[in-house]
């Protein structure tokens, strides 16, 4: 069976050229770059490099930069760390919509007892900065707030947020995990003063991850160790994908144009002939900022897991805001908090692309989705009420 | 994904009995969009009072969709009386098991039956005669009793996989613990506890039964204080061990014997054994 695969914001294809990259870390060239030996030196030279192209990414120094495992580590090292280093403030800010990883650290502050404020959003995910200007105070210790959302794919005004936060001396953090490497970002004159990434949203393998933290910025370390990563994240340099992630940063810098003009026309392609050919169908988001790979469509009257069941058994692999898959009973938090209507929060499908996808590929969806689709409100009830409510047959 | 059998697969690849039946004998209806769930359930009855057709029409995931198509193909030619029996184990066990997190989807099966059938009767299950305990998925104390019942529940968690009471913001969980308590005191009180009849077993399922007792509920344990022991031989309801290491030469080895390795024994394997010592 063929497999059609657009679910990139879960993880990605590792690009050939990084896997070349990682493959001698493992065998010939095994060395701790801690080591004193020549040895372990040319191993010591060669995460530098990848460090190096991190920054580039990234336009940072790269001193700024912290390897990690996860996406999921960066933003609990940015959040704990950050709060450890100030400690007479009690006030965490953040938003509605964020990944879990920032969320549930969220649960785990309130439960500490932090105050926490979580920003709301608008029916199409954007966020109100006036609410956020009101909730900033004195006893604020951190702002954490998302780059892109991984659902929907609403890119928030991250640098205007910044500027807010900056100009009351509070630090700034942005879990940037489906941004980097999708869209183009500039930390050299911004107002971020950390920022999360995951290695495997960009083509790296998964295990590898990195945290900016950006010259001056207060920081106690999550992961007390060695001296390794200047003391800010201790534990032996994970080298082969420290390396592919180097390699993995390189590349998206060459595809990001390729992101936002090729990968960016397939998604709207596949949107317009969704839209075009199955009724009773929207888009959830922004569609005027958001990211060039993702799309989150509802389809009203059908439920989720049915839908993506039916695209797994055509080899279409895409994923759900729909409460069936996650195993909790209520549909995505990040739908909620936009208030989308129960006809289409259940029935919420995510299609996220990558410089693989081809136009060939979103053919194949838009000539099966329109069917299975239909079979489903087949056997919907809600579908046939919704029929003869509008007078047809 | 979720771990779903062959059978659930099949049932909602190819759902049997979609549809609704027009002019039917019986037809009810629960859940909701906002839940995520609906099954809108419908039959017809034959002369002598026998489900002829029945349809349905389901609003959900795969799992909720193949238990509407298996409800349907288990209550097909039954009488009500019959149909009234089924439960949602009943639903679970057709399709050869359901991941837990989603027994509600049998559950909701069994309950539109109930409102097909209370409907032909001409009754109404109205859901404001009951209190209703979970605001966010509209649960009632009387389906959450029914599900502990039925099913055996313990846990505020399991009613949640059978009912989704409790499943959204979590302010109910106290009252569902209440009703957990409750019906589990009823229920011990209307039938105590009677062990399970102990099959007959031949030689071979005996020893190899005791031999899987002594491995996981013995052994260990006397491992752990630096002794063991070992079968010798099984004879009629007669079994000989040795002990070996600490226990071999420790004083209390016979109280050791006799209450501790013959009562698992007599738990797990037969009531009559009788424990015998094999001195070396």
């Amino acid at each position: 069976m063929k497999t059609v695969y657009v679910d990139n914001n879960a993880t990605t294809k590792v690009a050939p050229e990084v896997l070349e990259e990682m493959l001698p870390y493992f065998s010939e060239l095994y060395g701790n770059p801690s080591s004193m030996h020549f040895f372990g030196g040319q191993v010591q030279k060669k995460v530098n490099e990848a460090r190096e192209k991190v920054a580039d990414l990234l336009g940072a120094d790269p001193s700024e930069i912290v390897f990690t495992s996860c996406g999921t580590e960066s933003d609990n090292a940015a959040i704990l760390g950050t709060l450890d280093s100030y400690p007479e403030q009690r006030h965490f800010i953040t938003t509605r919509v964020e990944h879990p990883a920032v969320n549930n650290v969220c649960s785990y502050l309130s439960r500490k007892g932090y105050r926490v404020t979580e920003l709301s959003v608008d029916r199409e995910g954007r966020l109100d900065l006036d609410e956020l200007r009101e909730s900033l105070t004195e006893d604020t210790a951190l702002v954490s707030i998302m780059y892109a959302n991984n659902e929907t794919g609403v890119i928030f005004p991250i640098e205007e947020i910044g500027e807010i936060v900056k100009a009351r001396g509070i630090p700034f953090h942005t879990d940037a995990v489906q941004a980097v490497g999708k869209i183009l970002i500039n930390l050299k004159k911004s107002g971020i003063d950390m920022l999360s990434l995951s290695g495997h949203k960009l083509h790296a393998p998964k295990g590898i991850g990195v945290l900016y933290i950006r010259k001056g910025t207060k920081f106690s370390p999550f992961m007390i160790g060695g001296h390794q990563e200047k003391g800010r994240r201790g534990g032996t340099e994970n080298v082969p994908y420290i390396i592919g992630l180097g390699k993995a940063c390189e590349l998206a810098e060459k595809n990001l144009e390729e992101e936002n003009t090729r990968v960016e026309a397939l998604r709207d392609y596949l949107e317009a002939k969704i839209l075009e050919k199955i009724p009773n169908t929207l888009v959830n988001g922004d569609r005027q900022n958001r990211l060039p790979n993702t799309m989150s469509v509802s389809f009203e009257y059908v439920e989720g897991e049915s839908i993506l069941l039916l695209l797994s058994d055509l080899g279409i692999c895409a994923s759900s805001g729909s409460a069936c898959t996650s195993g909790s009973l209520e549909p995505s938090h990040v739908l909620r908090a936009m208030g989308v209507p129960f006809t289409a929060a259940h029935g919420s499908i995510r299609f996220s692309l990558s410089v693989y996808n081809t136009k060939e590929e979103m053919d194949y969806i838009i000539e099966h989705l329109p069917q299975v689709i239909q079979r489903l409100r087949d056997i919907s009830p809600f579908w046939k009420d919704y029929l003869k409510s509008q007078g047809k047959k | 994904m979720w771990d779903y059998t062959e059978k659930v697969k099949d049932h909602f690849l190819n759902p049997r009995n979609v549809g609704e039946i027009e002019n039917p004998d019986g037809a009810g209806e629960v859940g909701s969009l906002a839940c995520g769930d609906a099954l809108r359930l419908s039959f017809k009855l034959d002369e002598s009072k026998r489900i002829k057709d029945v349809k349905f029409k389901t609003f959900g995931c795969a799992s909720a969709i193949a238990s509407s198509s298996a409800l349907t193909e288990i209550i097909k030619g039954m009488t009500l009386e019959e149909a009234e029996k089924v439960t949602n184990q009943d639903i679970a066990d057709y399709l050869g098991g359901l991941p837990v997190e989603k027994m509600h989807c049998s559950v909701m099966g069994r309950e539109a039956l109930e409102a097909a059938i209370a409907n032909y009767r001409g009754q109404k299950v109205e859901k404001k005669d009951f209190e209703i305990v979970c605001n966010c998925f509209g649960v009632t104390d009387r389906e959450i009793i029914k599900a502990v019942r039925e099913n055996d529940l313990k846990t505020v968690e399991q009613v949640t996989y059978y009912t989704k009471a409790g499943g959204g913001c979590g302010q109910c969980h106290p009252k569902i613990e209440a009703i957990i308590e409750r019906v589990r005191k009823e229920m011990e009180k209307e039938a105590p506890p009677v062990k399970p009849e102990k099959k007959r077993l031949t030689n071979i399922q005996k020893i190899k039964l005791i031999e899987e007792t002594l491995g996981r509920e013995i052994i260990p344990a006397l491992k752990a204080d630096g002794g063991d022991l070992e079968l010798i031989d099984v004879e009629g309801n007669k079994v000989y061990v040795a002990l070996r290491g600490k226990c071999s030469f420790c004083p209390s080895s016979e109280f050791t014997l006799k209450q501790y390795v013959e009562t698992k024994l007599r738990e797990f394997v037969s009531d009559d054994i009788e424990l015998e010592e094999v001195r070396p």
